[in-house]
């Protein structure tokens, strides 16, 4: 079997993310800041080196910076629901997954101003767009750091200066990216970045947060739950402080323990050497799609320029049924539609087909490249 | 029965006093996360204990590494 579905959610994951969710559940177990005994405290320990882990990765000075929430839907939907009102204006990109669109459409119909700047066929953003679409009540851009849907790699950094010239805060999605490509909060002046846990860094599902940068106005900031958190639990009032203004109720301790295992396996391995394996499998899977006639690949097609992400159709057959061929007789598993972002599908012009996605991650093998390249070259010729 | 004199450390967030403890002992510390003690606050989270002879050293220790902390209380227990 061949999986090549890790834009969706990663498999395998590293062996030590199975050992740290089985350590949890046998051994600790206790409830994570909540009470002062022996299991609860050491629960508690594995959310913070969870924290730490990601705080060493994406440059957070502040572990308790970091918010845990379920998955980046739920990051980025605080992150809008939470700092817009109406009147106030955001700008985001043509290449946004609906996480990011839908509750901006939302919000839009109560009286939030929005601007959707366009990326090019391949979708690429270009920063002086997303400068021009700035007016006097912008407050901030939300951008998508690499498409799920052709695994384009944004100009995030360029776009972060723009945030600061303006005042602006940046908001990046970053579900595509963590764990596959280096992120700097810092050096790409990213003040907002939503990540999710279960694809490049290895996580559970149901697992993701928010790195809150130091310009974040936490006053201006609110919750999307309030309760309980471990802490003042002499006050009805929510706290102010982090990470508990926006971590109420029980957090995902099993599913945070297997996170830690993931990023600590990230660390290990190097991010530089993570992004070295995936470009290398890239090009190779680009080269050897381009070469089949009746394929047409989407994109930048430049390894350099994308994540290990990449969509392709075979003219004359569609994407549903290209996926299960190749799941039936091939054994190669991915996912083809629209991949939950219809405005990326339509500024590449593949919407309403889709296209056929092969999301690969560091556990693939050039092998794996060859024979599925194979794959798609026979299924491509009988219909030809 | 010997007095021992702790000095505890109080924090805003449960995560703060882990914090803290992952700080203070790479520092070399001996400490312990124990239940915030009733007479000094109703929290119901946890506070970090450590020999009162090291509470200077301690808050010292703290505000390098950068560790917000609440307040720092002189604890007398009968052992
Ligand atoms: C770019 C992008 N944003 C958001 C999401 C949503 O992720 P999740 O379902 O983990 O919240 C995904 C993946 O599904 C994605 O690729």
């Amino acid at each position: 079997m061949i999986y090549f579905d890790n834009a969706a959610t990663t498999w395998p994951k590293p062996p030590g993310v199975a050992e740290a969710v089985l350590n949890f559940v046998q051994h600790i177990g206790g409830s994570p800041g909540r009470s002062g005994h022996r299991l609860a405290v050491e629960a508690n320990r594995v959310v913070y080196d969870t924290r730490e882990a990601l705080a060493t990765l994406f440059g957070v000075a502040d572990p308790l910076r970091i918010v845990f929430t379920a998955n980046v839907t739920e990051a980025l939907n605080l992150v809008l629901f939470g700092y817009l009102r109406p009147g106030d204006h955001v700008v985001t990109t043509s290449m946004e997954h609906n996480s990011v669109m839908r509750p901006l459409r939302y919000l839009q119909s109560l009286g939030v101003e929005l601007t959707v700047v366009p990326c090019s066929s391949e979708g690429v953003l270009d920063a002086a767009d997303v400068e021009k679409a700035i007016r006097p009540n912008t407050v901030l851009l939300a951008v998508n750091h690499a498409s799920n849907a052709v695994g384009t790699i944004q100009p995030v950094a360029d776009i972060g200066m723009i945030a600061r010239q303006h005042g602006l805060l940046l908001l990046v999605d970053a579900a595509q990216t963590a764990g596959a490509y280096p992120i700097d909060m810092d050096q790409m002046h990213i003040d907002l970045l939503a990540f999710t846990g279960h694809k490049a860094l290895f996580g559970p599902q149901g697992t993701g947060g928010l790195c809150l940068g130091e310009r974040v106005e936490l006053d201006r900031l609110r919750p999307l739950t309030r309760g309980g958190t471990g802490s003042q639990s002499e006050l009805e009032e929510q706290p102010d402080f982090l990470p508990d203004k926006y971590e109420s109720g029980t957090a995902n301790g099993v599913g945070i323990a297997g996170l830690g295992a993931g990023v600590r396996f990230v660390l290990e391995q190097g991010i530089e050497n993570i992004r070295q394996h995936e470009q290398m499998l890239t090009e190779r899977l680009l080269a050897g799609l381009q070469d089949i006639p009746g394929v047409c690949v989407y994109g930048t097609r430049d390894a350099r320029r994308q994540t290990a992400c990449v969509s392709f159709n075979i003219k004359g057959i569609e994407p549903s049924d290209v996926a299960l061929r190749l799941d039936e007789e091939y054994a190669i598993l991915c996912r083809p539609g629209l991949h939950c972002a219809p405005a990326a599908h339509r500024t590449i012009g593949t919407y309403p087909r889709g296209t056929v996605r092969f999301g690969l991650s560091y556990f693939n093998s050039v092998e794996e490249v060859d024979a599925a390249i194979r794959a798609v070259r026979n299924i491509a010729m009988k219909k030809h | 029965m010997a007095e021992t004199e702790y000095a505890v450390v109080l924090f805003y967030s449960t995560q703060g006093a882990i914090k803290a403890e992952r700080a203070l002992l790479r520092a070399g510390f001996a400490v312990k996360l124990i239940p915030t003690p009733r007479q000094l606050s109703s929290d119901c989270g946890t506070a970090l204990r450590c020999a009162w002879a090291d509470a200077e050293a301690v808050q010292a220790a703290l505000e390098g590494a950068k560790v917000e902390y609440a307040s720092i209380h002189k604890v007398t227990v009968n052992e």
